[in-house]
């Protein structure tokens, strides 16, 4: 009797009618949870939000850092989107944005903070949303380039017939973003939006407490709770800390990005079917919600082609009026914003000389000797990185069954934020005698090796295996092998590997050298230690100087290093199918 | 649908005074260098794309050939010249062509529908319309059933369907093709060939021309009433040679390879100057009209409808009330264009004042008057009086018109044609025919 009427209630698929309520149940959750925080937001600056280190707090912490991440990650994506479109289309902006995209991504976060920080809570000054803005827009300088030099390069490597198509067949914008650029570039701006929100994930404690020219400021979330479990020393609370953020990290590996990976391989640019095709069971069961598919055929396809066709015939009256006159002012307007544009970095240039002018010799020792200590510091992280993926990684990737499941393995390793680990990596180096010198070294390592290893594998996997099998007919013996095959052909993927772990050590340096630790400030000299310090104590001609100087470091290196070697690996080192 | 069957009766009534449809006047391509040099891809050319023909470009790699497509449908613009389109320059705008690519250029993420509707949707057709209009020209170029796939999980040959498809859908003026076949297997290349031919000889082709760029000398020769060889460094037309061979066309023929041997002279002698060789043996006869098939009671019938809506009708709207396919009503809307008793503009068609005459004539004045028109208007009948009149006993076997019409139709269009020259002929009295005996004669005087 029961039995029937459940086969009533639920006519196709068993288990369908649950999926439905489980995602009725996401959403009430999720506008909840944002409700919550919206309040929170809204609520006046007290004087001291107190971080409670009870572990049933954690649930809470985990919702508002959450909360932070995906805002700053929405926004991030907005802008690159914006950023790349104009970059890829506009030659004249194209020749400052690209440039200046490299400047923005070697500006370490910590940077941005007082400039942020100063503006929005002058904007917001009773409310806590100026403080939780300022620490999203801190996410969010994270986040945002890598996503945005990703959507140009993807806009600029689209086919030419694909783009003459679309020219043929009349597209107007929208359309060609919605059918031709957007899936284009959507698997690189999925993969890009993993290693960007991991950033954000790394960065967590640093963007949540900080102390900037004597005020203290402190968000209620997971990195907050971690850097004051830190501070205090309670080796309890900075694991259960670490626990949530690690299963908040592998939760939102499940349920974001899996699927998205799964979905987006319709995207892939290929003209025959790949035999292994990524899969998610998240999305199947999405895809079989009834709920869904109702709000798809109802909603959402009726709304999309509203959208569409408003903006083809908005398209085909325009191409029916006169377009010189149109372009001649666009052109202007276009001329007006890059005079701007140029007006504002000219000021900049020059307040940033004049504050140079004011460094004494004992300051800009100082600073060359902060920036040869952090440059072999890096160095340092890289080569034990080098010394240990490499024969790693070539050992994985040369066997397909091993890699199937280390990888992911090895994916979940890497999205464990370093910074959540050092206050452990900490507590282990000072018991053994070690101190933060060593300490900044380990942290750049845990957090750049991953992108060494992954890449070594995949370039181990993409050796061909004709390749292999001249090299055992030939009998190389061990040493040739390696010299003459395995390592000229994982090269290209080792400098891409190298480019962006030594991005993300530079990166890093800001919060290894400089850390709050059993109600002690541990640092050591370094530009990030500079920077950090130049924040905490609200001395802004240090930290403009300090920053330009890691800037310069990062760019001239880009230039005089890693530029050639890319250039080595596209030609010589480059296996052509 | 009625930009379609004015395109198809333009294209007939075009074939008397054919005026380009788009015409390049010394167009050229040059890139600066640094220093103040050029380097010249294209060099000054004229290049006049008619209504009615198949023109192929054959070049060698490289030799500039879809650059030259390129500044024809305006994706490009050329370093100096201009573009003409119907006469008036094309500056910017997007003139109604399509392009069928090597690659074949689909959207991976979109199925093999959504492709063939994206351009649809780009001019702004509603959703239940394109997907009509798309479904009908995937039937016609074979893809029944593969709506739902994604092009990854197509064939190359299917793919290329998938990409004329597309192409047909827009209804272009002119189709233009680069090296459609170049990237497929030699067999489904010759298929798809076919295929179009087919496409393009029974009307199925919602164009009025077609340019194809090739490598391939007898793919040219094969599909073309019109190669233009282009040379190299800088390129430049160095031949413009008509195909006159009936189609379908035969590799084997001696006519095919003394034109491919012609062409392969022209292509791998790059100094010499093509009117210096000697010409190969092409037959120079003009291609006949094509006589379309409808009865003259059907022309009556028609002329007669159009009487008493006052002379003027919408084709489409005219097709639709009579319950007929437009593809009924074209053959019969052909011919009394070709008789001129009817005008087609813009999908409007019109009665001419000898239309009137002979829709409100008897029985006995109409056959004068259609004896005179036909005779005027249709080559055919009257290479056929001519002959008769030769001839002291006034008579002739059917075969000798039916092998007069193999060298232009194939086998089966040939008797179709005599067939309908025939029904013709008798209604106007012009000869008389003895089925039993299989032979044409005059009757009277």
């Amino acid at each position: 009797m029961l039995h029937g009427a459940i086969r009533m209630l639920v006519p196709e698929k068993r288990g369908s009618r649950l999926i439905d309520l489980a995602i009725f149940g996401a959403v009430v959750a999720l506008i909840y949870g944002v409700t919550a925080a919206a309040l929170s937001w809204l609520k006046p600056v007290g004087e001291h939000v107190e971080i409670s280190l009870a572990p049933r707090a954690l649930p809470a912490y985990a919702g508002y850092s959450l909360l932070r991440l995906a805002v700053a990650y929405l926004l991030s994506l907005l802008f690159a989107l914006v950023y790349g479109y104009v970059a890829a289309y506009h030659a004249r902006a194209e020749r400052i944005m690209i440039p200046l995209l490299d400047v923005l991504q070697s500006i370490p976060v910590l940077s941005f903070l007082p400039g942020v920080m100063l503006a929005m809570v002058a904007l917001f000054p009773t409310r806590q949303l100026g403080v939780e803005l300022g620490s999203i827009i801190l996410i969010f300088t994270g986040q945002v380039w890598n996503l945005a030099f990703s959507f140009y390069a993807s806009l600029k490597s689209i086919p030419r017939e694909l783009r003459e198509a679309a020219t043929v067949y009349r597209f107007n914008r929208w359309q060609r973003l919605v059918e031709l650029e957007l899936p284009y570039a959507a698997i690189g701006l999925i993969w890009n939006s993993m290693m960007s929100v991991a950033g954000g994930w790394f960065f967590l404690m640093a963007c949540e407490m900080f102390v900037l020219g004597g005020r203290d400021f402190r968000l209620p979330g997971l990195g907050a709770y971690l850097q004051t479990a830190a501070d205090a020393g309670d080796t309890r609370a900075i694991l259960w800390g670490l626990a949530t953020m690690i299963g908040t990290i592998v939760l939102l590996d499940q349920l974001l990005w899996r699927p998205l990976i799964a979905w987006a391989d319709k995207f892939k640019f290929e003209q025959v079917e790949s035999a292994t095709a990524p899969r998610s069971a998240v999305l199947d069961l999405l895809r079989s919600s009834r709920a869904l598919a109702q709000l798809n055929r109802n909603v959402l396809r009726p709304v999309g082609e509203r959208v569409d066709l408003f903006f083809a015939r908005r398209a085909k009256a325009r191409a029916a009026s006169s377009k010189a006159e149109r372009s001649a002012v666009a052109r202007r307007v276009e001329d007006l914003f890059l005079a701007l544009i140029i007006a504002l970095i000219l000021y900049g240039v020059w307040r940033a000389a004049l504050t140079l002018s004011t460094l004494t010799a004992v300051e800009a020792k100082l600073l060359v000797r902060s920036a040869a200590a952090t440059l072999s510091r890096v160095a340092a992280a890289l080569a034990i990185g080098v010394l240990w993926t490499v024969p790693v990684g070539v050992w994985i990737g040369l066997r397909p069954r091993v890699a199937r499941f280390a990888q992911p393995l090895a994916q979940i390793a890497a999205s464990i934020p370093a910074t959540a680990l050092f206050p452990v990596v900490l507590l282990a180096l000072i018991r053994w005698g070690g101190g933060i010198n060593i300490g900044a070294v380990a942290l750049m390592l845990l957090g750049t090796q991953w992108y060494i290893l992954f890449n070594v594998i995949a370039g181990a996997v993409a050796i061909p295996n004709d390749l292999l099998e001249v090299a055992t007919l030939f009998g190389f013996g061990r040493v040739e092998r390696w010299r003459l095959l395995i390592l000229p052909a994982i090269f290209p993927y080792l400098v891409t590997g190298l480019v962006t772990a030594a991005g993300g050590a530079w990166n890093a340096s800001i919060v290894a050298e400089y850390f709050r630790f059993k109600g002690e400030t541990l640092m050591t000299t370094g530009l990030g230690a500079t920077i950090s310090r130049a924040t905490d104590e609200g001395n802004f001609d240090l930290l403009l100087v300090s920053t330009l100087t890691m800037i310069l470091m990062v760019v001239l290196i880009n230039r005089l290093v890693w530029r050639r070697l890319y250039k080595l690996a596209a030609t010589k080192f480059k296996l052509e199918g | 649908m009625a930009e379609q069957v004015q395109g198809l009766v333009l294209r007939r009534a075009n074939e008397m005074a054919p005026e380009a449809i788009i015409e390049a006047r010394a167009v050229e391509k040059f890139y600066a260098q640094p220093d103040g040099r050029r380097i010249q891809v294209i060099a000054p050319t004229d290049l006049r794309i008619y209504p009615d023909q198949i023109l192929a470009l054959l070049g060698p790699s490289g030799s500039g050939k879809s650059t030259l497509l390129r500044m024809l449908t305006g994706l490009a613009p050329p370093s100096a010249g201009a573009i003409f389109w119907h006469g008036r320059p094309l500056d910017g705008q997007r003139p109604n062509v399509a392009v069928v690519f090597q690659s074949f250029a689909l959207f991976p993420w979109l199925t093999v529908l959504e492709n063939v509707e994206a351009p649809l949707l780009a001019r702004g057709v509603s959703a239940i319309e394109r997907r009509k209009r798309a479904l009908r020209i995937l039937d016609t170029v074979g893809l029944d059933g593969f709506e739902t796939a994604y092009p990854k999980e197509l064939s190359g040959g299917m793919k290329q369907r998938v990409g004329v498809a597309r192409a047909l859908v827009v209804e272009p003026e002119v189709l233009f093709m680069d090296e459609p076949f170049s990237a497929l297997d030699v067999l489904t290349a010759e298929n798809l060939r076919g295929e179009l031919l087919e496409l393009w000889f029974e009307r199925k082709m919602p164009t009025r021309a077609i340019f194809i760029v090739t490598h391939n000398i007898e793919e040219a020769v094969l599909l073309a009433d019109r190669v233009v060889v282009l040379g190299r460094n800088p390129a430049r037309i160095r031949a413009d040679i008509r195909i006159e061979l009936a189609q379908p066309r035969n590799r084997k023929t001696e006519g095919f390879i003394a034109l491919v041997d012609h062409i392969y002279k022209v292509l791998t002698q790059p100094d010499l100057k093509v009117e210096e060789m000697a010409p190969a043996a092409v037959p120079a006869k003009p291609r006949p009209v094509m006589l379309p098939h409808a009865r003259p009671g059907g022309i009556a019938g028609l002329l007669e409808i159009l009487l008493d809506r006052g002379g003027r009708d919408d084709l489409y709207h005219l097709a639709d009330e009579l319950a007929m396919e437009v593809d009924d009503l074209l053959p019969i809307v052909e011919a009394a264009t070709l008789l001129e008793y009817v005008r087609v503009h813009e999908g409007d068609i019109e009665i001419t004042p000898q239309g009137r005459a002979f829709a409100e004539a008897d029985i006995l004045e109409r056959k004068r008057l259609f004896r005179q028109a036909a005779l005027a208007h249709v080559p055919l009948l009257r290479q056929i009086e001519s002959a008769l009149r030769a001839k002291a006993d006034r008579a002739l076997p059917d075969d000798f018109f039916q092998d007069l019409l193999d060298e232009h139709f194939s086998e089966e269009e040939a008797q179709r044609q005599l067939a309908t020259a025939i029904h013709w002929g008798r209604y106007a009295e012009i000869f008389d025919y003895d089925a039993q005996s299989g032979r044409l004669f005059l009757t009277e005087s």
